[in-house]
């Protein structure tokens, strides 16, 4: 890394600053003024809709394994998900998976 | 340990910080192999202890602090740093728009705070509740947001400390980097409420993998960007069809 001092600070100042206002955007500006009825049906999606697409490569090329398909990792992913859908319970979503996910390494392991 | 408050003296709004706390604690979890990580690299590729720290107090989002460290670490222009490391953030915005029904009557200093504490875990686990349960005020769904981000954020300051100081990452051998897919596939399928919200997660991670070589969070974008339109005109469809 090249960069003095004052650039770093820089970078993570306005960094700072840029995201605070990105986060703050929409929420700070429109306040409690009504949203248009399209925009509101839009805005319920938004978990649904950034989640997954933010993971799926992760589970598909895992950067543990250098970006190579990981059947222990795409089998705990796909427990997480059943389970997460059944019980409808984040925590037992995540220990689901978790447990799936050294037992079928302790599996392989053994292999 | 001092003894716990007993829930029916407290106010809705304390209740609500609580249950806020409660659901925000599996989280600290996930801050721990990401803090420390975040720690070890950043000293790795030359900042000071003070600009580690303020990295992570200041902007408090670990998927855009890791891309400016890559970039920073590869000498990239500055202006490059920062348009990169805020195109991995953008995706917040849409979760400042969708907090707007439920917190936007909120006085405005308490919308900043919000702001600053909206990140991935705090913002998906506190619309899940508001959507649970729309008779909450917004008090009540202030209070649950700080609860929410109470164990948090300190953990996740914590545990980049600990990485500087420490210097050593946990072996890769205990599969922690798979902590973060679990943990946000268990917050979402939950939601998965309707077939709206399939077709809308289906084309989230269609179009997220098609577009996955795109750079620093565009893909991303455009992927929850069709997702969204998705869900929303199943919606209008299966409406129509009711009717």
């Amino acid at each position: 890394m090249t960069y003095t001092t004052a650039e770093i600070w820089t970078i993570i100042v306005i960094m700072g600053i840029g995201t605070f206002l990105i986060r703050f955007s929409f929420l700070g500006l429109i306040g409690d003024r009504p949203m248009p009825a399209f925009v509101l049906r839009l805005l319920r999606y938004t978990p649904v809709a950034v989640l997954p697409g933010m993971v799926a490569p992760l589970v598909l090329w895992p950067v543990a394994t250098d970006g190579v398909f990981d059947p222990v990792r795409m089998m705990a992913a796909i427990a997480t998900v059943l389970i997460g859908v059944w019980t409808r319970n984040v925590l037992w979503a995540i220990i689901g998976g978790a447990v799936t996910l050294y037992a079928a390494m302790g599996i392989t392991a053994l292999i | 340990m001092t003894s716990t408050p007993k829930t029916a003296e407290m106010s809705p709004a304390r209740k609500a910080y609580f249950a806020g706390m409660r659901d925000g604690a599996p989280f600290t979890l996930m801050a721990v192999p990401f803090g420390i990580v975040f720690g070890v690299i950043s000293i790795d590729a030359g900042l000071t202890l003070a600009q580690a720290m303020g990295f992570t107090i200041l902007v408090i989002a670990g998927a855009a602090q890791f891309a400016a460290l890559q970039l920073m670490v590869e000498n990239a222009s500055i202006a490059f740093v920062l348009l990169a490391a805020l195109a991995v953030n953008l995706r917040m915005a849409m979760y400042s728009a969708s907090l707007v029904p439920y917190l936007g009557a909120a006085p405005l200093w308490q919308r900043a705070c919000i702001a600053y504490l909206n990140f991935d875990q705090t913002f998906i686990t506190s619309i899940a509740r508001y959507e649970a349960r729309p008779e909450m005020t917004v008090p009540e769904r202030m209070a649950y947001f700080f609860g929410v981000a109470t164990p948090i954020t300190p953990s996740w300051i914590g545990m980049t400390f600990v990485g500087i100081v420490a210097g050593k990452a946990i072996p890769e051998a205990w599969a922690l980097d798979f902590i973060m897919p679990i943990m946000f596939l268990a917050m979402v399928a939950p939601m998965i409420k309707s077939f709206a919200h399939v077709a809308a997660a289906a084309v989230s991670v269609s179009v997220g993998l098609a577009l996955v070589g795109m750079p620093a969070g565009t893909g991303l974008l455009i992927a929850a960007g069709s997702a969204m339109l998705t869900g929303a005109l199943v919606e209008v469809w299966q409406e129509r069809r009711a009717q």
